[in-house]
């Protein structure tokens, strides 16, 4: 049997994105070696490209990858005295794969994704890790996604692998006592990667398609936790939106994007996904933004928007993880809802407090809720110290723009 | 009286261990202190960059990576405990009485 090289190049490609971090977990698993582990699962991709053509493309690819690597890896280990000693202790390394049917394999991701978000590692080391060994980007892509010299990021990477081996990180799902905080953190991973790839910048769109793909491994890994589905269908629902965030590099409000153009398909499934978590009545941070980005998907229409709700959630959101940034969208909520007074008080409040100076958003959204109280002087000079502090040129352009159009 | 020595540097030149044993002036010094009998027990701690720091505050524990130094602590006493992993050390640092309010650095030993 044979396949067409056309084809096979498909089918690795699509086994890269499937199956890599589970080799390289499975390798992790077997060996300890990271380095090791990652090398063997690029040596099993490679010889699936001149196998594949010859043989044909292996019904479960996973298992044909995972089994070539393993042997990969013995035999580099059978090379070396040192390497002789491990494999002894890993005998199970050189059991013949038919002694190990490929069903037995657990899914080793999830150790994976627990030790490489670790709290003792740096948290922009978490990310790399995670975003080099379960999603297989090469060095070079997350340097360049992350705005990063190669050099650094490798260094970066080097360094976590070392911490991992020296300090004695376990690979592991860690014990249920810890398993809230610790998957707090690997969620906290996710949703930066994701945020990251939000961004419409060169290298960076690939980003947000990882963390989903992530979060949604994820989500059917540990199917009793409420958390990653909350994960899971936020991005879902903003990833929904994508298309309408941004015209022609300006950013574009909510209440003026274009809802024919909305993922239909991508709000349903993540109402669906979110749903699912909330039916556990375990509410987490997660599942109440996604609540609140639901509100909006749903709404027939800006005018439709269900304000009293979302003002609710915001409200949840500050009980479960408290923030000014969340008060401040409380208070544009509560602005939409009760009238743009109370809105304004809470704001006032805020700046009175001094915890978001500097930050665009406060001035921002005084202006906003200024303008649409009809006290254009007042909102005039909000949006110009709004534009002095916004971050980025997207940002600029659309204060200024809103800034002109009054 | 005992006397605890917490042999600093900036970690630039990070000899390994087999250099230090190599390293004519160590063997010098080690001797010095087989000749006076004074070494209870000594370790070498592997780089800052393998630290793990653990608060616990509020009923929760804290666990950041990397050492104190950017806080005015300074050691106040060590214990040495041989454990499964860094999770368990986190585990026992966790319930000192001074992770409540100063922080323990764990670092891991060369063995």
């Amino acid at each position: 049997m044979t396949a067409d090289v056309q084809a096979v190049r498909a089918a690795v490609d699509a086994a890269y994105r499937e199956e890599w971090g589970q080799v390289v977990a499975t390798l992790i698993g077997l060996t300890r070696d990271w380095d090791l582990a990652e090398d063997c699962a690029q040596e099993a991709f490679a010889a699936a490209l001149t196998a594949w053509p010859r043989g044909g493309i292996p019904r479960r690819p996973g298992a044909w990858l995972t089994t070539t690597a393993r042997h990969r890896a013995t035999d580099r280990l059978r090379r070396d005295t040192a390497g002789r000693a491990k494999l002894r202790q890993l005998a199970v390394l050189a059991r013949e794969p038919d002694e190990s049917p490929a069903e037995d394999i657990p899914d080793e991701r999830l150790r994976l994704i627990f030790t490489c978000c670790h709290p003792a590692l740096p948290f922009e080391a978490r990310v790399a890790l995670t975003l080099r060994t379960l999603a297989g980007l090469s060095t070079a892509e997350i340097a360049r996604a992350f705005l990063t010299a190669e050099a650094t990021m490798a260094q970066r990477i080097v360094r976590a692998k070392r911490k991992i081996a020296e300090a004695g990180i376990p690979y592991r799902v860690p014990p249920a006592e810890l398993l809230p905080e610790r998957l707090a953190a690997v969620l906290a991973v996710l949703y930066l990667i994701f945020n990251e790839g939000y961004d419409e910048r060169d290298g960076r769109r690939a980003l947000a398609a990882e963390a989903i793909h992530l979060a949604r491994v994820l989500a059917r890994l540990l199917p009793g936790e409420p958390e990653p589905r909350g994960l899971l269908a936020l991005m879902l629902l903003h990833e929904a939106r994508r298309a309408t965030r941004v015209d022609d590099g300006v950013l574009v409000p909510l209440e003026r994007q274009d809802r024919s153009r909305w993922d239909r398909a991508l709000v349903d499934e993540g109402v669906a996904v979110l749903d699912e978590a909330l039916a556990t009545r375990r509410t987490g941070p997660y599942q109440v933004q996604a609540a609140i980005a639901a509100c909006h998907a749903t709404a027939p229409d800006a005018a439709g928007t269900d304000w009293p709700q979302i003002a609710a959630l915001y409200a949840e959101l500050g009980r479960l993880a408290p923030s000014p940034v969340v008060e401040l969208n409380r208070a544009v909520a509560v602005a939409m809802a009760d009238g743009i007074p109370a809105g304004l008080a809470l704001v006032d409040e805020l700046a009175a407090s001094g915890r978001l100076d500097g930050y665009h958003l406060l001035p921002a959204t005084r202006a906003d809720l200024l303008r649409r109280d009809g006290r254009t002087a007042e909102a005039r000079a909000a949006y110009e110290e709004a534009v002095r502090l916004a971050p980025s040129d997207a940002d600029r352009r659309y204060l200024t723009a809103r800034l002109n159009a009054l | 009286m005992k006397y605890m020595l917490l042999i600093c540097d900036d970690e630039t030149r990070s000899p390994s261990t087999e250099e230090m044993a190599a390293d004519p002036v160590h063997q010098a010094w080690e001797a010095d202190l087989e000749r006076r009998g004074a070494e209870v027990f000594g370790a070498r701690l592997r780089p800052t960059s393998t630290a793990t720091t653990v608060r616990f505050r509020d009923g929760e524990t804290l666990v950041s990576d990397g050492p104190f130094a950017e806080t005015k602590d300074f050691v106040g006493g060590v214990v040495v405990v041989d454990c499964a992993d860094l999770d368990e050390a986190i585990a026992i640092a966790a319930g000192h009485p001074y992770a409540r309010w100063g922080s323990v650095e764990i670092r891991a030993v060369w063995e």
